[in-house]
Protein backbone atom coordinates (compact mmCIF):
# COMPACT_ATOMS: atom_id res chain seq x y z
CA UNK A 1 0.00 0.00 0.00
CA UNK A 2 1.40 3.41 -0.98
CA UNK A 3 2.03 6.05 1.69
CA UNK A 4 -0.37 8.40 -0.08
CA UNK A 5 -3.12 5.75 0.22
CA UNK A 6 -2.58 5.69 4.00
CA UNK A 7 -2.97 9.47 4.07
CA UNK A 8 -6.57 9.19 2.93
CA UNK A 9 -8.97 11.13 5.23
CA UNK A 10 -11.43 8.21 5.56
CA UNK A 11 -8.62 5.79 6.35
CA UNK A 12 -7.13 8.34 8.79
CA UNK A 13 -10.46 8.58 10.64
CA UNK A 14 -10.69 4.79 10.94
CA UNK A 15 -7.09 4.40 12.11
CA UNK A 16 -7.05 7.39 14.48
CA UNK A 17 -10.36 6.27 16.02
CA UNK A 18 -8.61 3.12 17.19
CA UNK A 19 -5.26 4.73 18.13
CA UNK A 20 -6.43 7.91 19.89
CA UNK A 21 -7.72 6.40 23.20
CA UNK A 22 -4.48 4.40 23.61
CA UNK A 23 -2.31 7.38 22.69
CA UNK A 24 -4.13 9.61 25.18
CA UNK A 25 -3.87 7.00 27.95
CA UNK A 26 -0.17 6.46 27.24
CA UNK A 27 0.45 10.24 27.27
CA UNK A 28 -1.28 10.69 30.65
CA UNK A 29 0.47 7.65 32.18
CA UNK A 30 3.89 8.85 30.93
CA UNK A 31 3.23 12.34 32.30
CA UNK A 32 2.15 10.92 35.66
CA UNK A 33 5.38 8.89 35.85
CA UNK A 34 7.42 11.90 34.73
CA UNK A 35 5.92 14.20 37.38
CA UNK A 36 6.31 11.52 40.06
CA UNK A 37 10.03 11.23 39.25
CA UNK A 38 10.40 15.00 38.85
CA UNK A 39 9.05 15.74 42.32
CA UNK A 40 11.26 13.01 43.81
CA UNK A 41 14.37 14.29 41.98
CA UNK A 42 16.91 16.25 44.04
CA UNK A 43 17.01 20.04 44.02
CA UNK A 44 19.60 21.70 41.80
CA UNK A 45 22.75 22.82 43.67
CA UNK A 46 22.39 26.36 42.30
CA UNK A 47 18.71 26.82 41.49
CA UNK A 48 17.25 24.86 44.38
CA UNK A 49 13.64 23.68 43.97
CA UNK A 50 12.92 26.11 41.11
CA UNK A 51 14.54 23.51 38.84
CA UNK A 52 11.14 21.75 39.02
CA UNK A 53 9.95 24.34 36.48
CA UNK A 54 12.45 22.82 34.01
CA UNK A 55 10.33 19.64 33.75
CA UNK A 56 7.54 21.56 32.03
CA UNK A 57 9.33 24.61 30.58
CA UNK A 58 11.87 22.66 28.53
CA UNK A 59 9.32 20.23 26.96
CA UNK A 60 7.08 23.22 26.11
CA UNK A 61 10.03 24.89 24.33
CA UNK A 62 10.97 21.72 22.42
CA UNK A 63 7.37 21.06 21.42
CA UNK A 64 6.72 24.65 20.34
CA UNK A 65 9.62 24.16 17.86
CA UNK A 66 8.51 20.60 16.99
CA UNK A 67 4.97 21.83 16.32
CA UNK A 68 6.25 24.54 13.99
CA UNK A 69 8.47 21.99 12.22
CA UNK A 70 5.36 19.85 11.67
CA UNK A 71 3.65 22.93 10.23
CA UNK A 72 6.52 23.37 7.78
CA UNK A 73 6.33 19.69 6.70
CA UNK A 74 2.55 20.01 6.29
CA UNK A 75 3.08 23.21 4.30
CA UNK A 76 5.22 21.24 1.84
CA UNK A 77 2.38 18.71 1.60
CA UNK A 78 -0.04 21.54 0.81
CA UNK A 79 2.12 23.37 -1.72
CA UNK A 80 3.96 20.47 -3.42
CA UNK A 81 1.58 17.50 -3.26
CA UNK A 82 -1.66 19.48 -2.65
CA UNK A 83 -2.74 16.73 -0.27
CA UNK A 84 -5.96 17.51 1.64
CA UNK A 85 -4.75 15.74 4.79
CA UNK A 86 -1.66 17.99 4.85
CA UNK A 87 -3.94 21.04 5.02
CA UNK A 88 -5.97 19.38 7.78
CA UNK A 89 -2.77 18.62 9.74
CA UNK A 90 -1.51 22.17 9.22
CA UNK A 91 -4.73 23.83 10.38
CA UNK A 92 -5.06 21.53 13.42
CA UNK A 93 -1.50 22.08 14.65
CA UNK A 94 -1.44 25.91 14.68
CA UNK A 95 -3.53 26.53 17.85
CA UNK A 96 -1.85 23.62 19.68
CA UNK A 97 1.63 24.91 18.84
CA UNK A 98 0.59 28.41 19.89
CA UNK A 99 -0.47 27.10 23.32
CA UNK A 100 2.87 25.30 23.82
CA UNK A 101 4.81 28.42 22.74
CA UNK A 102 2.77 30.56 25.15
CA UNK A 103 3.34 28.13 28.03
CA UNK A 104 7.07 28.05 27.26
CA UNK A 105 7.21 31.86 27.56
CA UNK A 106 4.96 31.94 30.64
CA UNK A 107 6.84 29.28 32.60
CA UNK A 108 10.19 30.73 31.47
CA UNK A 109 9.13 34.14 32.71
CA UNK A 110 8.12 32.77 36.13
CA UNK A 111 11.40 30.82 36.29
CA UNK A 112 13.38 33.93 35.32
CA UNK A 113 12.02 36.11 38.13
CA UNK A 114 13.61 34.18 41.06
CA UNK A 115 16.73 33.14 39.08
CA UNK A 116 17.56 36.26 37.04
CA UNK A 117 15.67 38.86 39.05
CA UNK A 118 13.43 39.72 36.09
CA UNK A 119 10.42 38.28 34.29
CA UNK A 120 11.67 39.32 30.86
CA UNK A 121 14.75 40.48 28.97
CA UNK A 122 15.02 41.14 25.24
CA UNK A 123 17.75 38.58 24.72
CA UNK A 124 17.96 36.47 21.55
CA UNK A 125 16.41 33.27 22.97
CA UNK A 126 13.42 34.93 24.61
CA UNK A 127 12.81 37.28 21.69
CA UNK A 128 13.03 34.53 19.04
CA UNK A 129 10.59 32.38 21.07
CA UNK A 130 8.22 35.38 21.26
CA UNK A 131 8.55 35.68 17.45
CA UNK A 132 7.63 31.97 17.20
CA UNK A 133 4.45 32.62 19.24
CA UNK A 134 3.62 35.62 17.03
CA UNK A 135 4.12 33.44 13.92
CA UNK A 136 1.65 30.89 15.31
CA UNK A 137 -0.85 33.69 16.07
CA UNK A 138 -0.25 35.18 12.61
CA UNK A 139 -1.08 31.82 11.01
CA UNK A 140 -4.33 31.61 12.99
CA UNK A 141 -5.24 35.19 12.03
CA UNK A 142 -4.37 34.60 8.37
CA UNK A 143 -6.60 31.51 8.11
CA UNK A 144 -9.53 33.30 9.69
CA UNK A 145 -9.04 36.39 7.50
CA UNK A 146 -9.32 34.54 4.15
CA UNK A 147 -12.77 33.18 3.35
CA UNK A 148 -11.80 30.60 0.71
CA UNK A 149 -10.37 27.61 2.67
CA UNK A 150 -8.04 26.50 -0.19
CA UNK A 151 -6.60 29.98 -0.60
CA UNK A 152 -6.28 30.34 3.18
CA UNK A 153 -4.45 27.00 3.36
CA UNK A 154 -1.95 27.98 0.66
CA UNK A 155 -1.31 31.42 2.20
CA UNK A 156 -0.80 29.86 5.64
CA UNK A 157 1.54 27.26 4.12
CA UNK A 158 3.71 29.96 2.54
CA UNK A 159 3.83 31.95 5.79
CA UNK A 160 4.74 28.86 7.81
CA UNK A 161 7.58 27.97 5.41
CA UNK A 162 8.96 31.51 5.53
CA UNK A 163 8.61 31.55 9.32
CA UNK A 164 10.43 28.22 9.66
CA UNK A 165 13.70 30.14 9.39
CA UNK A 166 13.00 31.22 12.99
CA UNK A 167 13.17 27.64 14.36
CA UNK A 168 16.98 27.23 14.01
CA UNK A 169 17.33 30.81 15.28
CA UNK A 170 15.47 29.83 18.46
CA UNK A 171 17.60 26.69 18.84
CA UNK A 172 21.02 28.27 18.19
CA UNK A 173 20.34 31.78 19.55
CA UNK A 174 22.12 30.90 22.79
CA UNK A 175 25.24 29.89 20.81
CA UNK A 176 25.25 32.73 18.29
CA UNK A 177 24.67 35.60 20.72
CA UNK A 178 25.42 36.41 24.34
CA UNK A 179 22.18 35.70 26.15
CA UNK A 180 20.99 35.78 29.73
CA UNK A 181 19.31 32.47 28.93
CA UNK A 182 21.62 29.54 29.59
CA UNK A 183 23.12 27.58 26.65
CA UNK A 184 21.80 24.17 25.59
CA UNK A 185 22.30 21.54 28.29
CA UNK A 186 20.65 18.41 26.84
CA UNK A 187 21.15 18.20 23.05
CA UNK A 188 24.85 19.05 22.78
CA UNK A 189 27.68 17.63 20.68
CA UNK A 190 29.55 16.67 23.87
CA UNK A 191 26.49 15.16 25.59
CA UNK A 192 24.09 16.46 28.25
CA UNK A 193 25.47 18.54 31.11
CA UNK A 194 22.53 17.72 33.40
CA UNK A 195 22.98 15.07 36.09
CA UNK A 196 21.06 11.83 35.24
CA UNK A 197 18.94 12.21 38.38
CA UNK A 198 17.42 15.35 36.80
CA UNK A 199 17.80 14.33 33.16
CA UNK A 200 15.69 11.15 33.28
CA UNK A 201 12.57 12.79 34.76
CA UNK A 202 12.99 15.58 32.19
CA UNK A 203 13.15 13.14 29.28
CA UNK A 204 10.11 11.19 30.55
CA UNK A 205 8.12 14.42 30.99
CA UNK A 206 9.19 15.47 27.48
CA UNK A 207 8.01 12.11 26.09
CA UNK A 208 4.69 12.47 27.92
CA UNK A 209 4.10 16.00 26.59
CA UNK A 210 5.08 14.85 23.07
CA UNK A 211 2.50 12.05 23.20
CA UNK A 212 -0.05 14.54 24.57
CA UNK A 213 0.63 16.97 21.73
CA UNK A 214 0.28 14.16 19.16
CA UNK A 215 -3.01 13.03 20.77
CA UNK A 216 -4.40 16.59 20.77
CA UNK A 217 -3.29 17.01 17.17
CA UNK A 218 -4.91 13.74 16.12
CA UNK A 219 -8.20 14.70 17.83
CA UNK A 220 -8.14 18.18 16.25
CA UNK A 221 -7.45 16.62 12.82
CA UNK A 222 -10.45 14.32 13.20
CA UNK A 223 -12.65 17.33 14.01
CA UNK A 224 -11.28 19.27 11.03
CA UNK A 225 -12.05 16.36 8.65
CA UNK A 226 -15.58 16.17 10.04
CA UNK A 227 -15.93 19.97 9.73
CA UNK A 228 -14.99 19.79 6.04
CA UNK A 229 -17.52 17.02 5.47
CA UNK A 230 -20.11 19.12 7.28
CA UNK A 231 -19.40 22.06 4.92
CA UNK A 232 -19.89 19.77 1.90
CA UNK A 233 -23.17 18.39 3.27
CA UNK A 234 -24.46 21.88 4.16
CA UNK A 235 -23.72 23.04 0.60
CA UNK A 236 -25.48 19.96 -0.78
CA UNK A 237 -28.48 20.49 1.52
CA UNK A 238 -28.67 24.14 0.44
CA UNK A 239 -28.49 23.15 -3.25
CA UNK A 240 -31.21 20.52 -2.81
CA UNK A 241 -33.42 23.04 -1.00
CA UNK A 242 -32.91 25.56 -3.82
CA UNK A 243 -33.96 23.00 -6.50
CA UNK A 244 -36.94 21.72 -4.48
CA UNK B 1 8.72 21.33 50.43
CA UNK B 2 9.09 23.67 47.42
CA UNK B 3 11.30 26.21 49.19
CA UNK B 4 11.05 29.99 49.16
CA UNK B 5 10.05 30.08 45.47
CA UNK B 6 7.14 27.68 45.84
CA UNK B 7 4.69 30.26 44.48
CA UNK B 8 6.54 30.42 41.14
CA UNK B 9 6.67 26.62 40.83
CA UNK B 10 3.00 26.16 41.72
CA UNK B 11 1.94 29.00 39.40
CA UNK B 12 3.85 27.38 36.50
CA UNK B 13 2.27 23.95 37.04
CA UNK B 14 -1.18 25.34 37.86
CA UNK B 15 -1.46 27.68 34.86
CA UNK B 16 0.01 25.03 32.52
CA UNK B 17 -2.56 22.48 33.73
CA UNK B 18 -5.38 25.01 33.30
CA UNK B 19 -4.32 26.11 29.82
CA UNK B 20 -3.68 22.57 28.55
CA UNK B 21 -6.96 21.42 30.13
CA UNK B 22 -8.81 24.26 28.40
CA UNK B 23 -7.17 23.36 25.08
CA UNK B 24 -8.14 19.69 25.45
CA UNK B 25 -11.70 20.65 26.47
CA UNK B 26 -12.03 23.00 23.47
CA UNK B 27 -10.86 20.26 21.09
CA UNK B 28 -13.26 17.70 22.62
CA UNK B 29 -16.30 20.04 22.72
CA UNK B 30 -15.62 21.37 19.20
CA UNK B 31 -15.34 17.79 17.90
CA UNK B 32 -18.62 16.76 19.51
CA UNK B 33 -20.48 19.82 18.18
CA UNK B 34 -19.24 19.22 14.62
CA UNK B 35 -20.07 15.49 14.76
CA UNK B 36 -23.55 16.22 16.14
CA UNK B 37 -24.27 18.66 13.29
CA UNK B 38 -22.95 16.09 10.79
CA UNK B 39 -25.19 13.38 12.24
CA UNK B 40 -28.23 15.71 12.12
CA UNK B 41 -27.67 16.37 8.41
CA UNK B 42 -27.13 12.67 7.69
CA UNK B 43 -30.32 11.85 9.62
CA UNK B 44 -32.16 14.23 7.28
CA UNK B 45 -30.91 12.12 4.36
CA UNK B 46 -28.11 14.44 3.19
CA UNK B 47 -25.11 12.22 2.45
CA UNK B 48 -21.69 12.42 0.84
CA UNK B 49 -21.21 10.65 -2.48
CA UNK B 50 -18.69 8.31 -0.82
CA UNK B 51 -20.82 7.74 2.31
CA UNK B 52 -21.09 4.02 1.53
CA UNK B 53 -17.56 3.51 2.77
CA UNK B 54 -16.96 2.75 6.43
CA UNK B 55 -16.15 5.82 8.55
CA UNK B 56 -15.58 6.18 12.27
Amino acid sequence: MALMDLANPTRFLALSGRVLPWLTGLALATLALGFFLAFRAPADYQQGETVKIMYIHVPFAWLAMFGYSMLAVSALGILVWRHPLADVAHKAMAPIGAVFAFLCLFTGSLWGRPMWGTYWVWDARLTSMLVLLLLYLGLLALRSAIEDPNQAGRAAAVLSLVGFVNVPIVKFSVDWWNTLHQPASVFRMDGPTIHPSLLWPLMICALGFTLLMLALHMAAMRTEIHRRRLRVLEARAAAEAAYA
Amino acid sequence: MLGEHGFFILACYGVSALVLGALALWIIVDGRLVRRQLEELEARGVRRRSAGRADT
